[in-house]
């Protein structure tokens, strides 16, 4: 048989965690290797081309495109400004002359004899990339950006929105089961990195937004939740640029359901250190789940982390969790994996397993319905 | 003869093996694997090895070698290996495109369809009328990052100027090619033969890689997209699939190009439809996206609906549809909010399969608004060609059909081909059967087929080397017939008669009975059994010769049988939710649904 990867979700105390830092167009990096950096440090900046504005002359000027090139006051590479004079006719007998006049401020890129479109080219727009995790640059990539390295507390959430924040860790209520709601915020919460436990409510999230939280982390959170914070309902799982003044995390999935406890417990015992948190999630190929790194100083732990989807093969003892209903959320750990398949409920044959769930009952799911927790 | 074909998906690719025995092809093993295009494997070579190392386990063939690679066989005798191999793709994405053309319903469609049909997801349509300002489009362009761009506009020996512009609108947005800073963006010009030396021009700076083939639209009333579907072909092989890691090596391996997989399933429906004489629509319902194909009178038209699918997209699908839409098709009491969670959860865990039969109910409904929009948005893109003269005679003037209506006519629909995931698995065959009558609501006699295993893509190239091992193989593996559809265009009223039928087998009445408004029945007629079937709809339903008129017409068994459809078409469900409770249960007890 061909090795079965069952997916799942990274979780670790410690692993020496790589993120690269790219330029969108190549520029200028402004770090060296060996550099240590904090989160907020620019490793890289350039400058977008300016938006491009076309401006049909020779129709304004009511010529034929092929006459435009001697009436044109304004050459490649001029700078103009809004209701410069690009092009003038000659009018009648040296009157009535007409002007074309610049709708963009920009530098002249080309004039067209084929179609008579003079193309205005805007100012650049300068970006710049930050480190997002302190740490020490291990590698520079010439005219593009960086890697920065740092071991680090790593978790990967099941779903997030909003982009890349960092601030200090802070914990919201007292376990991993319990909601985090309006009460749980307060406004020294500002800037920070909140956990909570279980779903994160309506009220949870409008109270941590008003007091200005970077991020919120917690088990789950109901759709119509979702909803109201985005402004639409979310059709595919692709996001990371929404802009709603907060980084939204759940380490488990939608509805009532508890962050794992390991998962909890690890945050917490790392309360007042700066943790970088990224909500962007991409559900196709080229799998980006959102992250949780809170780094711990100096690369030690040998193992390499450097983000992506994450799988691992199933054994009896393994570490899972069921993710779909019947016993959607549950925790367990693989206690047998029969060869053959078996019907289903619903009627379909399928591979399955039995999971030992933490309170001692045995199930029987779908080998496609679990999926790896632990290291 | 042997021969080994693979399907490379996003996530799975799927190995088939098919072999000539005792003169006749058919497909005897198949395997699969996950697909090996992403990190950490980086390489679409380790999915395809694995996969037929499953063909290998199965068959007792050796058909990988140590090395890693494919065995070929030296002699028809030789025991190890195969004659052929094969392979389709679709990993990473597909094939991207961005199209444009100058007029939106014109060259910029008849641009849309070329691609479409090559089996390409477009991206954007840019067009001098799409309503965006100039700078906007530009904007656009500047976004989307594609495998490749097509452009036409004009006829030829028409103004050049409209398809100059839209030239000057691309070059200075230098858009971005999806994979590599490095190579650069390839460019297809289909348009006015007198504007190429002005568009060589145009795009003879950096960063693009032009290349001309004929005008895809020469006269306003012809299309010629054969020139551009070949050019897209060979630029996909050429640029993109050299790109995409481990593709240069199993371009080394495979017999024939490399196609992308909706372009072959594309091209085995053509030549069903063509073979036989008959109008197809077929349909994949994958997780991200649904791919439709039609052709009727010999006019093949492919459409991708990007965001309708049953995993990535299903949250879309529930979106776009409406909750209740979806629900109509649920004879079960269902908790909104949960399902609305559910429906998430499936979205960011798109691997995990129903377990419960709530479960599976609740996405068989999703699936059939999935394929209704998808059939919607094809129906509207299907059509005769925009922007012709029309010549008519007086006696047109009663029968009239406008330039650019639909080619779709589910009349003259003869044969339906289901395949995707939802479908193709569905624990039974009635169920695949019904979802699709109810999502494509076929009137008077229709077929319906479903592809056992997604073997499509793998005969579509297959029938580019050898035609013949590919219909043999389609006809005797590929398709697994389900049965027959029957069902009256027009109002049908409740309680009142339908329609009568009988079905002969010689001259043996086999089955016969009335339908009345509303109702559905199933008669069972198995595979091999064939009979001719009367119905004679009431004054106002129409079976295809006219209302009230009767029509009689062979019919051949399935695994499902004949559906005979009292509902009407178009088919309205009871706005009460009781009643249409009540209705939705008759009809999946009628039909064994869930039993």
């Amino acid at each position: 048989m061909a090795k079965a990867f069952t997916p799942g979700l990274k979780v670790t105390a410690r692993t020496t965690y790589r993120v690269r830092r790219l330029l969108p167009v190549t520029g200028e990096v402004r770090v060296k290797v060996g550099d240590r950096v904090s989160a907020e440090t620019v490793v890289a900046e350039t400058f977008l081309e300016g938006d491009v504005f076309p401006i049909k002359v020779a129709g304004m000027l009511s010529v034929n495109p092929t006459e435009l090139m001697p009436l044109m006051l304004k050459r490649a590479g001029d700078t103009v400004q809004v209701g410069d004079a690009l092009a003038r006719s000659k009018g009648i007998f040296g009157m009535m002359k007409t002007e074309a006049k610049s709708t963009a401020a920009g530098t002249l890129e080309s004039v067209s004899e084929s179609t008579g479109m003079v193309i205005i080219r805007g100012a650049k727009t300068p970006v710049q990339v930050r480190a997002y995790v302190a740490g020490k640059i291990i590698e520079v990539i010439a005219n593009e950006g960086v890697v920065v390295e740092t071991d680090a507390l790593f978790v990967q959430g099941i779903f997030g929105v909003g982009g890349e924040t960092w601030g200090p860790l802070m914990v919201a209520g007292k376990s991993h089961a319990e909601d985090l709601r309006e009460e749980h915020i307060d406004a020294s919460m500002k800037g920070a990195i909140v956990v909570g436990g279980a779903r994160m409510t309506a009220g949870g999230i409008r109270r941590a937004r008003e007091v200005g939280v970077a991020a919120l982390i917690s088990g789950g959170i109901d759709d119509a939740d979702l909803r109201d914070v985005l402004g639409y309902d979310l059709g595919v799982a692709v996001t990371g640029s929404e802009k709603i003044g907060i980084t939204l995390l759940v380490t488990e999935g939608f509805g009532d359901i508890a962050m794992a406890k390991r998962t909890f417990q690890l945050l917490l015992a790392h309360v007042g250190k700066t943790a970088s948190v990224n909500g962007a999630t991409q559900i196709r190929a080229g799998v980006m789940r959102p992250e949780i790194a809170v780094p711990l100083g100096e690369a030690s732990s040998g193992e390499i982390f450097t983000g992506g989807a994450t799988a691992g093969i199933l054994d009896i003892g393994t570490a899972v969790r069921i993710i779909r209903d019947p016993h959607f959320g549950l925790l367990g750990s693989v206690s047998a994996l029969p060869e053959q398949p078996a019907v289903l409920g619903s009627g379909s044959k399928a591979r399955v397993l039995e999971v030992a769930l933490e309170s001692g009952q045995r199930v029987i799911v779908p080998r496609a319905n679990v999926e790896l927790v632990g290291e | 003869m042997r021969i080994v074909a693979t399907d490379c998906g996003s996530t799975t690719t799927k190995a088939i093996l098919i072999e000539e025995k005792d003169g006749v092809f058919r497909q005897t093993f198949r395997g699969e694997a996950p697909t090996t295009v992403e990190e950490p494997f980086a390489d679409v070579t380790l999915g395809v090895a694995n996969s037929v190392t499953e063909l290998q386990e199965l068959s007792g063939y050796k058909l990988i070698a140590d090395d890693g690679t494919i065995i070929r066989r030296k002699s028809a005798s030789d025991p190890d290996g195969c004659d052929l191999y094969i392979s389709t793709s679709s990993a990473g994405g597909g094939l991207q495109m961005m199209v444009a053309g100058v007029v939106r319903e014109m060259t910029a469609e008849s641009a849309k369809r070329a691609a479409l049909g090559a089996g390409a997801i477009v991206m954007d349509t840019i067009a001098s009328n799409d309503r965006r300002k100039p700078h906007e489009q530009i904007q656009r362009i500047r976004e989307l990052r594609p495998d490749m761009v097509l452009v036409s506009g004009g006829t030829d020996g028409g103004d050049t100027k409209k398809v100059v512009e839209i030239a000057e609108l691309i070059a200075p947005a230098r858009p971005r090619p999806r994979f590599g800073g490095e190579y650069k963006l390839p460019l297809i010009f289909a348009g006015n033969k007198e504007a190429r030396s002005t568009i060589e021009r145009v795009f003879s700076g950096e960063g693009f890689a032009l290349s001309v083939v004929d005008n895809l639209r020469p006269t306003l009333e012809r299309e010629n997209l054969g020139p551009a579907r070949e050019r897209i072909h060979d630029v996909f092989l050429e640029h993109v699939m050299a790109h995409a890691p481990g593709y240069d090596k199993l371009m080394t391996w495979a017999n024939a190009p490399i196609m992308p997989t909706p372009g072959a399933v594309g091209d085995i429906l053509q030549t069903i439809a063509k073979g036989r004489g008959i109008n197809v629509v077929g349909v994949d319902i994958g997780g991200a996206t649904t791919d439709m194909f039609s052709v009727f009178g010999g006019v093949f038209n492919r459409t991708v609906s990007a965001n309708l699918g049953m995993s990535y997209s299903i949250s879309n699908v529930c979106a776009e549809a409406g909750m209740d839409s979806v629900l109509r098709w649920v004879h079960l009491d269902m908790d909104e909010r949960e399902l609305r969670n559910r429906v998430k959860n499936k979205m960011i865990r798109p691997t995990t399969i129903p377990q419960t039969l709530e479960a599976l109910v609740f996405e068989q409904a999703v699936s059939r608004e999935a394929l209704r929009l998808a059939y919607i948005q094809h129906k509207s893109f299907a059509t005769t060609l925009k922007g012709v003269q029309q010549q008519r005679t007086v006696g047109d003037a009663f029968s009239q059909k406008e330039a650019g209506g639909s080619l779709v006519d589910n009349m003259a629909l003869d044969l339906m081909v289901a395949s995707g995931g939802v479908l193709s698995h569905a624990p039974r065959m009635e169920q695949t059967a019904l979802m699709m009558i109810d999502a494509f609501e076929p009137e008077g006699f229709t077929e319906i087929a479903k592809d056992s295993i997604f073997m499509m893509p793998h005969l579509g190239v297959l029938a580019s080397v050898n035609p013949r091992a590919a219909m043999e193989v389609f006809e005797k593996d590929c398709l697994v017939v389900l049965g027959w559809c029957i069902a009256p265009r027009g109002d049908v009223r409740a309680g009142r008669l339908a329609f009568e039928f009988t079905l002969r087998q010689g001259n043996e009445v086999a089955a016969q009975g009335q339908l009345i408004g509303g109702e559905m029945r199933l008669v069972r007629f198995g595979h091999g059994e064939v009979g001719m079937l009367e119905v004679r709809p009431e004054r106002g339903l129409d079976m295809g010769a006219g209302p009230g008129k009767a029509v009689t017409r062979e019919v051949r068994g399935g695994s499902v049988g004949i559906v005979l459809d009292a509902r009407g078409r178009p088919l309205k469900l009871p706005t009460s939710a009781n009643e249409r409770r009540a209705c939705v249960e008759q009809w999946l007890k009628a039909l064994e649904i869930y039993e």
